[in-house]
């Protein structure tokens, strides 16, 4: 059995560095059951033992209220980790220190690690460990996680702790830490009420502390009587008459008391906090009031067109290239020598590489904009976007935090979904992911250039731009609706740590960057991989498995035509729309090429003149614009389905979301088309 | 809900002006995440608070509180009172 060390500490602290540097690239990064809140597993490197560190998610407390906080707790109560390593950071001990001492309440093994020391000298800080670990009576071991400096200390006084000292049963410390009347009803509930519970109490000290402190999830978990929480309810009662605030406030106050008072004579700060560090200098502008929103505007700008702009596209025709023309050919040609049927040949390379290779070609793409993320988000500046934009998405029943996905959403959704991790209230983020598909993403663009060339030659611009307003008015009323109806909620409030500037390490970003796009590739990537086989297999045969020369007779086709009166009613109602529309679901551009191949023209592309021409026999402006707009709104495509089942974690949600823009995108097109027909557009 | 009646020398973090400086004397509001939250990162009594700016369209605020910046808005600002 390895022995098993939680790395716990607040957002910010450097827990994924000090992680990433304890275990090398031999980490797993899976789910904790049930919540789509990352687990990251890995094995210890530096150390000849087998030690195993479980990196919990990153907290300031130990609360009932968020589901970090009751995961890193429930973990560390029932799974009993050897060690709890907790990480806190050097510049900023005292609110450090209040999950600290939680942890020290809790009443398991804590070793200290003072991170940022070389942030502390360079501000010019003296702090004194002996005084550290002479008041919280665990270890405290310095150390400076980004250069890897004093882990290999920390690791052996860790190992040092697991293998010498017993897990205590309860804290001695509660004293030195609580007053007198919170220890003294402490130890009245664990005396008087722990003994009378039906259920096996593990901690009892740290128990009767949570009992006192009226948490809910204590008391469901032990069953807790209703007399028994009326007898506890006598003890809160008297503090709360005694210090006139509520039990809560009590003991949070009570903590913050203890730490003011180690950080008071251990830490000696040189700068008043009235000083400008280089942080606040930068904030100057960065937060100004003029400046603000132009620099934010102009950095997103900066981001888009190097990510969607040539960069981008060049790395999109690179691995299109590669993959459609060098790989598909060599493969096709091996196939051929090899004398595999023809319908084998068509499924691996039409089907498998023609489909992994919709999805491959974004994987470039979406490594540089989770790069640009990556600094955005290590060097600060992601916290002061939200800072800036809070005002205006509060509108829409979100925070400020809900920005960064929306922007994203214009480029690539898969991304923009997955960045909403940023997001810690639950609802919010359902919300943002509900929202973020109606951004129109890069993939509708040349469906936009395809019907706006046939139908709206002279004024082009104008109708794309009125489709990505379009999609954000959609967004913003569905954002008001939702979140008076199945969203609803009260308003999350926003309450967030503005972190100091820091310059990140390139291999910081890296890891970072790597963590998020391996993800797309793993997960989207089987999905994607089974639905274009499924696809490939509806468009080439017939219901009695025949392969087809037309696709009309295609079991697509078929279902093509079964659908297609759906469309009617929105000036759509032919077969062909209605496969293409299902081919969009693959990948958006893909009602491009489907629009190719049913009307008979082969390589179609957004420009193509034959085409154009077909479509100017079957649609008219007004039911190209409704169709443009279904395509805006619809069905998010696979790869977009399947990150947004895996960052919601729930088939009902995603259901849901893909459900109601389907819903939407019909409610819309039909609008216009039988609005606009009554306007005597045609 | 706690009544608290407002005296001379006490304010609301939300009237406390652009590098004006207070000490919280108490956090109004019920028992609850909202609460907890705001207590959870250091704003108990007794702590200082300075203000440092508003954001650009007026909300929210942000402060510097136990040597670390905060941000926080108005609304709940309001439910903070000052000394």
């Amino acid at each position: 059995m390895p022995l098993k060390f939680a790395l716990v500490g607040n957002p910010n602290c450097g827990k994924t560095t000090l992680f990433n540097e304890i275990t090398g690239s031999t980490q797993y990064v899976g789910n904790w059951p049930g919540v789509t809140i990352e687990k990251r597993e890995g094995k210890a490197k530096k150390i000849q033992e087998d030690v195993l560190i479980i990196d919990l998610p990153g907290i300031y407390s130990l609360s009932p209220y968020s589901m970090e906080e009751i995961i890193a707790r429930d973990y560390i109560i029932n799974e009993m980790p050897d060690v709890v390593i907790n990480i806190v950071d050097g510049t900023n001990i005292e609110r450090n220190f209040y999950l600290t001492i939680q942890l020290i309440e809790l009443g398991v093994n804590v070793v200290v690690a003072l991170n940022m020391m070389d942030a502390v000298e360079a501000k010019g800080d003296k702090i004194d460990l002996k005084i550290l670990e002479g008041s919280l009576k665990v270890p405290v071991v310095p150390i400076t996680a980004s250069k890897g400096k004093g882990v290999t200390e920390l690791l052996e006084k860790a190992l040092n702790v697991a293998q010498t000292a017993a897990a205590a049963g309860g804290s001695p410390l509660l004293q030195e830490i609580h007053n007198e009347s919170i220890v003294a009803s402490i130890e009245e509930i664990e005396n008087r009420i722990i003994p009378t519970l039906e259920s096996k109490v593990q901690n009892p000290r740290w128990t009767s502390l949570k009992l006192l402190e009226g948490d809910e999830k204590v008391q469901e978990a032990l069953k807790v009587s209703v007399e028994s929480l009326n007898q506890i309810k006598v003890y809160q009662e008297d503090l709360e008459k005694k210090f006139d605030m509520d039990i809560e406030t009590i003991v949070a106050d009570s903590r913050y008391r203890f730490t003011t008072d180690v950080t008071r004579k251990a830490v000696k700060k040189k700068a008043q906090a009235s000083d400008l560090t280089i942080s606040d200098k930068i904030d100057k502008v960065v937060t100004n009031r003029v400046l603000a929103i132009p620099l934010f505007l102009a950095m997103m700008f900066g981001i888009f067109s190097v990510t969607f702009g040539t960069v981008g596209s060049s790395t999109i025709d690179f691995v299109d290239g590669l993959v459609n023309d060098t790989i598909a050919t060599f493969v096709l040609s091996l196939l051929e020598g090899a004398g595999a049927a023809v319908w084998l040949q068509d499924l691996i390379v039409g089907g498998i590489i023609g489909g992994l290779g919709s999805m491959l070609v974004f994987v470039p793409q979406i490594m540089i904009l989770f790069f640009f993320l990556a600094i955005l988000e290590d060097t600060g500046y992601m916290a002061r976007a939200a800072f800036v934009m809070d005002r205006l998405l509060r509108k829409l029943g979100l925070s400020g935090k809900s920005f960064i996905p929306m922007l994203i959403g214009f480029g690539c959704t898969v991304p923009a979904v997955m960045s909403t991790r940023t997001l810690e209230n639950e609802k919010d983020r359902r919300l943002t992911i509900m929202l973020v598909p109606f951004m129109s993403c890069g993939a509708r663009l040349p469906v936009y250039a395809l019907y706006t060339a046939a139908f709206f030659a002279n004024n082009q611009t104008m109708v794309v731009f009125s489709l990505y307003l379009l999609g954000i008015a959609v967004a913003v009323l569905s954002g008001v609706f939702l979140k008076k109806t199945i969203l609803k909620g009260e308003v999350a409030p926003f309450v967030m740590e503005l972190p100091p500037y820091r310059i990140p390490t390139f291999k910081g970003l890296m890891i970072h960057m790597w963590d998020r796009g391996k993800g797309f590739v793993k997960k989207a990537g089987t999905i994607i991989f089974a639905a274009a086989v499924v696809i490939w297999f509806l468009q080439y045969f017939n219901f009695s498995f025949q392969a087809v020369s037309e696709p009309a007779d295609s079991i697509l086709g078929a279902i093509g035509n079964a659908i297609a009166p759906v469309f009617a009613p929105l000036g759509f109602g032919d077969w062909q729309s209605a496969v293409a529309l299902l081919t969009g679901f693959i990948a958006k551009e893909a009602v491009v090429s489907t629009m190719g191949i049913l009307h008979g023209v082969a390589e179609a592309t957004e420009s193509s003149t034959d085409l154009i021409t077909a479509l100017r026999t079957v649609f008219t402006p007004l039911t190209a614009y409704a169709f443009m707009a279904f395509s805006l709104l619809y069905l998010p495509c696979m790869a977009a389905f399947a990150t947004i089942k895996r960052e919601m974690n729930s088939w009902k949600w995603t259901l849901i979301t893909v459900g109601y823009s389907t819903g939407i995108a019909w409610v819309v097109a039909f609008l216009i088309f039988q609005g606009g027909k009554m306007m005597g557009f045609n | 809900m706690i009544l608290w009646e407002v005296s001379d020398l006490e304010r609301t973090l939300k009237e406390l002006k652009t590098g004006e400086k207070g000490v919280i004397i108490k956090v109004l509001g019920e028992k609850g995440a909202v609460k907890k939250r705001l207590m959870d990162m250091g704003m108990t009594s007794g702590a200082e608070v300075l203000v440092r700016k508003a954001a650009p369209l007026g909300d929210p605020i942000e402060i510097n509180i136990r040597g670390y910046e905060l941000t926080l808005r108005k609304a709940e600002a309001q439910n903070i009172i000052i000394k």
